[in-house]
């Protein structure tokens, strides 16, 4: 069954004089040629149409398929890099004639007849030139991060306690200030100067984390150092600091989404009751807008744990395990970043990156995660009455 | 001469949002060549069913149809209907005007080049024809690349009713078009469907009696999704059959 | 009183913080800006680096970032503009496939960019370009799995591919039902609705996408720190397989691996300034053009 259609292009186009006039006196059509096409009941070619449009809605929606593939893709193969550190092939006896250079590029280490799973299996019993692989679990909970010598140590502890303390650091330093900054904006401020401080602040998000970075090298490092005059030039309280100007920017803009999203009667009805400005913000904005400062939180928090060129830049490097904020750190994140590049495909020290990277991606994931759901439940919970 | 024949014939009609029902049995015969108008207080059902006789509503979530509506002797509501083809013989006019952001020419020549109709001859005698059946060439001949957004609300109401005529239907649903203009304009957009009824099917939904009083041939009262009353206008107006319906056209609620 | 007291002083403090901001944000620029502003010449945009870094331009390093951004955006906005197009226009809210794609693009969001560097060496260089390697040539000669700017691109694609998504779809979400509507009703089929009236009136989003997603990549140096940036190379990238300089990158390296540091510092400023002059036009761009298009949506 069909409705009578009309194709244009299918249909004698006829030009006629038009006859009709318009009810009315006015002939509407002044005598000119009229252009009609013919009705007639024909099959219309709408079959091969609507393939092409189901073809293209297919297409559409196996591209954008491609966001889910790219994070299943990133866990296999970053987890896939990393597991031959729990389940080694199998292990070859170390032959003199086997035994290579201590080789630091990717290329020298496969010679062009061997294939390259022969290559991986070759090296992973060869960790650097005289020492064979000692890869235990002691090694990677030890507290030595020593991937380069005799003994190779993948002690990860300092690295994640150089996290940690790094990202303690902004946070404790930058979410105040974000937050008070944006209840400023959202209240206190004159409309003018809101115009001005949100994008301005924002602002800060753009800057290029390898430019922080660099700031904090060559300049704030000297000034704290002469302030505080302790004896490491480069720390992790420099790097977090440094740090937090990447994380400010992000709690800011949550935050102050989420305070001016609050619904106005609530702020009127506490006005109304005789409350004073900052006495609704504190008592009753803040409080409505909870999951959204958490939800902030939790992303300044992530930003501040994965990031890399700053802390590369500002925190010494040094892999120590100590409370002493005033000296250097080497975080997870710096520690792929500075090693990677140097390392030997299949080697042990490549295996351990790419544990680091999936102790990171698993980390910033699972905090993601919580963000979402936690915010979705609290903020519909809360406002399910109110919409 | 032509015979009083069925253009459209709703059956057994029910909508549904959700759990909530919108339209109960309707069931309503609408002529060929005459104008039709659907009167009733806000919320109705009125625009609801207007927009089943094109198909609009497939475009809400939710939305679930019983009974079926039946032009030229086809259900449309049938397994199998194509729905673009269904919608190319029914022109809308909707209650705020909505011209693309293109300019006059390109709004009127949409309809035919979606259809692939590309000679510029043919277009061009094709724009100027629905301009001048509505009403409204005179005032753009000289400027055709003029923006559609750039015109009165008067005249992309007309603009709009020349792109639905371009692609030459053979009904033409109206929802409340003039509700959003003066009363010069409603008044040539009232004079517009008196001509364009010679060459079409038209329904208009309306909430201003008195223009469904003028414009229209037959009338049907609408009234918490049901119809009350159908029958020609000059009898719903002057001697009303139900009590109901004579509430409403004489101002008593609504 | 007490009470007063402590209003006025969280008032104080809150406007406090914001000034501390804006005057770390001013102290930054002008630092920047002081160190680096007498290097800033033409023939340092125009020259390559000489003597060991100490002397000449970053020529190559801003040829690299250009090429980079360039490949990126033509693998990054195509993806990125269809896959908002379906969340905007296609997608049922309830699916699970909408859902999943949804969580998709919020979790990429959130990923590190050194994991994306990560999967870059796991994927591009090892998994694709091995791949590549040992099916063209079989020999074991190593030409695509190593660093290059094709990898090192198709990562920051990646990378930059939820922001494009989310300006996409804002300004797909603007562009006002009324004229889907009337197109349907002129029996357009949805394809044609999308690719006639919608898409067109949607370009002020995916300009802001690109431009936003540029800026980020043209200053990231996470994902190329193993991808494929080097720190000096004789001649430009001519081909895929090529390493490249990169503006970022080549700051990273002068500033903490240069022998020489006192001797490149002005090096250092000029070439930061550069990189903030790049990112400060490329949202400033994207600031108007968001504001035009919130204007319009009114």
């Amino acid at each position: 069954m069909y409705i009578s259609i009309h194709r244009y292009s299918k249909f004698n186009v006829t030009i006629q004089t038009d006859q009709k006039k318009a009810r009315g006196d006015t002939d509407r059509s002044n005598g000119r040629p009229t252009v009609s096409t013919n009705r007639s009941r024909e099959r219309p070619r709408r079959k091969k149409k609507r393939y092409g449009e189901r073809l293209a809605e297919t297409l559409i929606r196996a591209v954008s398929f491609t966001s889910f593939a790219i994070i299943i893709l990133i866990f296999a193969f970053v987890f896939r890099e990393a597991t031959p550190l729990f389940f080694p092939p199998a292990q070859q006896t170390v032959t003199t004639e086997d035994l290579q250079q201590e080789t630091y590029g990717d290329d020298e280490s496969l010679s062009t007849n061997e294939t390259i799973e022969e290559g991986r299996k070759r090296s992973t019993s060869i960790e650097t030139a005289g020492g064979e692989a000692d890869f235990t679990l002691d090694n990677l909970l030890g507290d030595e991060w020593q991937p380069v010598s005799a003994y190779p140590k993948f002690g990860i502890l300092p690295l994640i306690i150089g996290s940690f303390k790094v990202t303690i650091i902004a946070i404790l330093f930058g979410a105040p200030i974000a937050i008070l900054a944006a209840l400023f904006t959202a209240f206190f401020a004159p409309r003018w100067l809101r115009e001005i401080l949100k994008p301005t602040i924002e602002f800060l998000s753009g800057f290029p984390s390898v430019v922080i970075g660099f700031f904090a090298l060559v300049a704030i490092a000297s000034i704290f150092q002469n302030i505080f005059g302790y004896e490491y030039r480069l720390n992790s309280f420099v790097g977090g600091i440094a740090l937090s100007l990447a994380a400010i920017p992000i709690i800011y803009s949550v935050t102050e989404d989420a305070l001016s999203s609050i619904p106005k009667y609530m702020t009127e009805a506490s006005l109304a009751l005789g409350a004073t400005k900052w006495q609704t913000a504190l008592f009753v904005v803040l409080p409505a807008a909870t999951p959204g400062v958490f939800a902030a939180l939790l992303l300044g928090v992530g930003r501040a744990f994965g990031e890399t060129m700053i802390v590369l830049m500002a925190t010494g490097n040094a892999a120590l395990m100590s409370l002493d904020i005033f000296k250097p750190i080497r975080t997870m994140s710096a520690t792929i970043g500075a090693e990677m590049a140097e390392v030997v495909f299949g080697d042990t020290h490549y295996n351990v990156l790419f544990f680091i990277g999936s102790v990171l991606f698993i980390f910033t994931f699972a905090l993601n995660a919580v963000a979402e759901f936690y915010v979705r439940n609290k903020l519909q919970k809360r406002f399910r009455g109110a919409a | 001469m032509r015979m009083q024949s069925t253009k459209i014939k709703a059956e057994n009609l029910n909508l549904f949002y959700g759990d909530k029902q919108a339209l109960r049995n309707i069931n309503l015969v609408i002529p060929a060549y005459k104008v039709t108008a659907l009167i009733g207080p806000s919320g109705c059902g009125k625009s609801t069913f207007i927009r089943t006789l094109n198909r609009m509503n497939d475009l809400i979530d939710n939305v679930r149809i019983e009974g079926s509506v039946v032009i030229d002797g086809t259900d449309i509501y049938k397994k199998g209907i194509d729905v673009v083809e269904l919608r190319k013989k029914i022109g809308m006019i909707f209650q705020k005007s909505n011209p693309f952001p293109k300019s006059i020419y390109d709004n009127v020549a949409y309809g035919p080049r979606i259809n692939g109709l590309r000679d510029k001859k043919v277009l061009d005698q094709i724009v100027e024809q629905s301009l001048r059946h509505a009403a409204i060439w005179d005032e753009v001949k000289d400027d055709l690349k003029k923006s559609g957004l750039a015109l009165s609300g008067g005249q992309q109401q007309r603009l709009c009713i020349a792109r639905a005529l371009a692609v030459q239907p053979e009904i033409l649903l109206m929802d409340e078009p003039a509700s959003a203009l003066d009363p010069i304009a409603t008044a040539k957009i009232e004079e517009l469907i008196y001509e364009l009824k010679e060459n079409y099917t038209i329904v208009i939904v309306t909430h201003n009696m008195q223009q469904a009083a003028r414009v229209s041939d037959f009338t049907a009262f609408f009234y918490l999704g049901e119809i009350i009353e159908y029958d020609e206008t000059k009898r719903i107006f002057t001697t009303p059959k139900e009590k109901r319906t004579e509430d409403y056209v004489t101002g008593r609620f609504g | 009183m007490n009470r007063k007291i402590f209003g006025a002083s969280f008032v104080l403090a809150s406007a406090a913080s914001a000034a501390v901001i804006v005057a770390v944000i001013l102290i930054f620029m002008i630092t920047i800006m002081i160190g680096g502003w007498d290097h800033l010449t033409w023939e340092f945009i125009t020259a390559a680096p000489e003597e060991g870094m100490t002397a000449g331009g970053i020529f190559p390093a801003i040829v690299g970032t250009v090429l980079l951004v360039l490949l990126m955006s033509l693998a990054g906005v195509p993806i990125g503009t269809i896959t908002a197009v379906y969340l905007s226009e296609y997608a049922n809210r309830n699916s699970i496939f909408t859902k999943m794609i949804r969580f998709a693009v919020n979790t990429l969001a959130g990923v590190p960019a050194i994991v994306f560097g990560l999967f870059g060496v796991g994927f591009f260089i090892q998994f694709v370009g091995g791949g590549m390697d040992s099916f063209l040539s079989g020999t074991g000669e190593v030409h695509w799995r190593q660093g290059n700017i094709l990898w090192a691109s198709l990562t920051m694609a990646l990378l930059t591919l939820p922001v494009v998504i989310v300006s996409v779809e804002e300004a797909l979400r603007s562009v006002p039902g009324d004229y889907r509507e009337g197109s349907l009703a002129l029996g357009a089929t949805k394809f044609q609705t999308i690719v006639k009236i919608v898409l067109p009136n949607a370009y002020t989003g995916i300009l802001t996408g690109t431009i936003l997603a540029v800026g980020r990549g043209a200053g990231e140096v996470a994902p190329i720190l193993f991808t494929g940036a080097a720190y000096y190379l004789p001649h430009l990238p001519s081909s895929l397989s090529d390493q490249f300089m990169q503006l970022g990158y080549h700051l990273y390296i002068m500033a903490t691996q240069s022998p020489d540091v006192e001797a490149t510092l002005s090096i250092q400023y000029a070439t930061a300034f550069v990189l903030l002059v790049l990112t400060f036009l490329l949202n400033f761009a994207a600031i108007i053009l968001r504001s035009r298009l919130r204007a319009r949506a009114r």
